[in-house]
């Protein structure tokens, strides 16, 4: 079943124009990468879907376009993770994370409170977070803050994920993690993803379909494995980008003895 | 808690003053009044309800307003130093009372009440100039454009105010001293209004304190999970701007008090406004209550403007306050 249908999606600055004509849909079960290079527009799309942009074109949820959703009701369904955070009170992690409850009791009276904090404590344990619940989100690393608003995403529980640079300052351990906890997130039936990403390995290795851009303009969309051919990738980055991916990872592969090559 | 501190506080300014009123005494005649027993005849009970209470009241009440929308507003623009002025409605109040004040305009038998209404009446101008202005330049309401407009119409309206007090210059005394704020002539009218507004715009502010913890948090997250972000902002600001309205009409410009309060109960209560608010609403009644205490006691009998010993007060112990809690921390 599709559950995102973006069709003629256009932003523009003045005469500056962000995105031209992108369209693509999402599946049930698919995991859409968006890549391209610097400023080909990728945080834009991400902004449109959340309604943080003005734009022209039409964006349709489960066949209904998303301006006519109120916007709990929105929240609910497809959630969104930013590409950078930055807090400005001493708020605690708990409390942050608590508010990705919010769409389920707009009202000061509605809501289920066991149910909220029965998704708070699986979310905080999910993303790894459950120790620092009570501390300040003023005194977390920039990863230890990424995984507090991914959980702030998983307590809001929505069908679609919309993730920018989910591994934004997140070490190896973490990326690997995150990129695994959302691929089993997957898994439930009904659900699907949609990244911006720029390690094109980790976007290789993941994604079900892709959409490239460079400068607002689609260059190629699809199955993972028709986009990331080295045509389109050398067109958008205007660079061999399968040679320098070989390059980079000559460097670590390993010897018939077992150790490792030193650099070259 | 507050609340308690809140009460004992009213006590103790009623009591204390040019003339010391002893606790019981002022007691019996607060509680006679209340009930409408027979009055002692004793000169403290003019004394006492006639001058102190409804100034305490007023006092109190305008503390509470004050803070309670400082701490909105630092929360709903993300902003430490935003308060409840940022928006420029307190200013064009400020420009409703002087015009009143420069061009002798009362309503007949009611002294105070020409400021007072022209006061209102301008701050409800300003409020949808300043609001259909924000409209116009950007659909959304931003937070820095709000900021903008705010600064903008505040120092434009401050052009105009400088202007009239070069042409009326036998009103400057009485220009300058509403300017400082002041809450000589506070009467039981005046603190009903004020608990009339205080109720109704307080009651909208605290029932959006969930709202205000994901805006401090970030504006795009608010919008993320779900919060309606436009249309929060514009019953706040409204909320906001029509309080302050009717306390500046009342009681002129007080200074620091909404902006210093919330920042003295966030170092106590934490920054989660479901208990900032109501926390700053107690401490700003009691800071108020005391700054204007000191007005009155310090160089009695001459009476200093509360703004002043506000500002005094506000920034002396606001410096202590985070010095101790920076070390603390670190």
């Amino acid at each position: 079943m599709t559950l995102l249908d973006v069709k003629n999606l256009t932003v523009r600055y003045g005469a500056l124009t962000i995105l031209d004509d992108v369209n693509f849909s999402l599946n049930e079960g698919q995991w859409l990468m968006i890549v391209g290079p610097n400023g080909a527009g990728k945080s834009t799309i991400v902004n449109a879907i959340s309604q943080g942009v003005p734009y022209t074109g039409e964006i349709r949820y489960l066949d209904r376009d998303v301006k006519r959703y109120r916007s709990h009701e929105l929240a609910r369904n497809i959630g969104v993770l930013s590409q950078s955070h930055f807090v400005g009170y001493a708020f605690t992690v708990g409390s942050v994370v608590r508010l990705g409850r919010y769409a389920y009791a707009p009202g000061v009276f509605s809501g289920n409170r066991e149910e909220d904090e029965r998704m708070v404590e699986q979310a905080l344990e999910l993303t790894g977070m459950t120790r620092f619940a009570d501390q300040s989100v003023l005194t977390l690393s920039g990863g230890e803050l990424q995984r507090t608003f991914l959980a702030q995403l998983f307590a809001q529980n929505p069908r679609v994920l919309i993730l920018d640079e989910p591994t934004n300052h997140l070490d190896l351990v973490y990326q690997k993690q995150t990129f695994e906890l959302i691929r089993s997130w997957l898994k439930t039936p009904g659900r699907a993803v949609i990244s911006v990403v720029h390690d094109l390995s980790l976007a290789r290795a993941y994604g079900t379909h892709a959409l490239l851009l460079d400068k607002g303009e689609t260059v190629s969309r699809g199955a993972a494995a028709d986009v990331f051919t080295p045509e389109h990738l050398n067109k958008a980055y205007e660079m061999d980008v399968s040679a320098w991916m070989r390059t980079m990872l000559g460097q670590w592969t390993a010897r018939r003895d077992g150790t490792e090559t030193e650099n070259e | 808690m507050f609340s308690l501190a809140t009460v004992a506080t009213v006590f103790l300014c009623v009591c204390v003053g040019s003339v010391n009123l002893p606790l019981n005494e002022t007691l019996r005649v607060i509680w006679n009044a209340i009930w409408g027993l027979p009055q002692p005849e004793s000169m403290s009970v003019p004394i006492i309800l006639s001058v102190r209470l409804p100034r305490v009241l007023c006092v109190a009440l305008s503390g509470a307003a004050l803070s309670i929308c400082g701490g909105a507003m630092q929360g709903l623009l993300k902003n430490p130093l935003a308060d409840g002025s940022t928006l420029g409605v307190s200013s064009g109040a400020s420009l409703g009372a002087v015009i009143a004040i420069a061009f002798g305009i009362t309503l007949p038998n009611v002294p105070f009440a020409g400021t007072v209404v022209m006061a209102m009446a301008f701050a409800f101008l300003s409020l949808l100039i300043i609001l259909s202005l924000a409209y116009k330049i950007d659909y959304s309401l931003s937070t820095n454009t709000i900021i903008l407009i705010g600064v903008i119409y505040s120092m434009f309206v401050s052009s105009i105010l400088s202007l009239i007090i070069t042409f009326a210059s036998d009103h400057v005394k009485n220009i300058t001293f509403w300017t400082m704020g002041s809450l000589l002539g506070a009467s039981y009218q005046n603190a009903l209004l004020l608990l009339v507004a205080l109720t109704i715009c307080g009651a909208v502010i605290l029932r959006h304190t969930r709202e205000l913890n994901a805006f401090a948090i970030s504006e795009d997250n608010a919008r993320h999970i779900g919060v309606p972000v436009r249309r929060v902002k514009l019953v706040l600001l409204i909320a906001v701007s029509a309080l302050i309205g009717v306390c500046v009409s009342i009681g002129g410009t007080i200074g620091f008090v909404g902006l210093v309060t919330p920042h003295m109960v966030r170092m106590i209560v934490g920054p989660n406004h479901q208990r900032l608010l109501p926390a700053s609403l107690f401490g700003g009644a009691i800071f108020l209550m005391l700054a204007d205490l000191v007005a009155r006691i310090l160089l009695n009998p001459v009476e200093l403007p509360i703004g002043v010993v506000t500002s005094f007060i506000g920034a002396i112990l606001f410096v202590v306050i985070f010095y101790r809690s920076r070390r603390v921390r670190t």
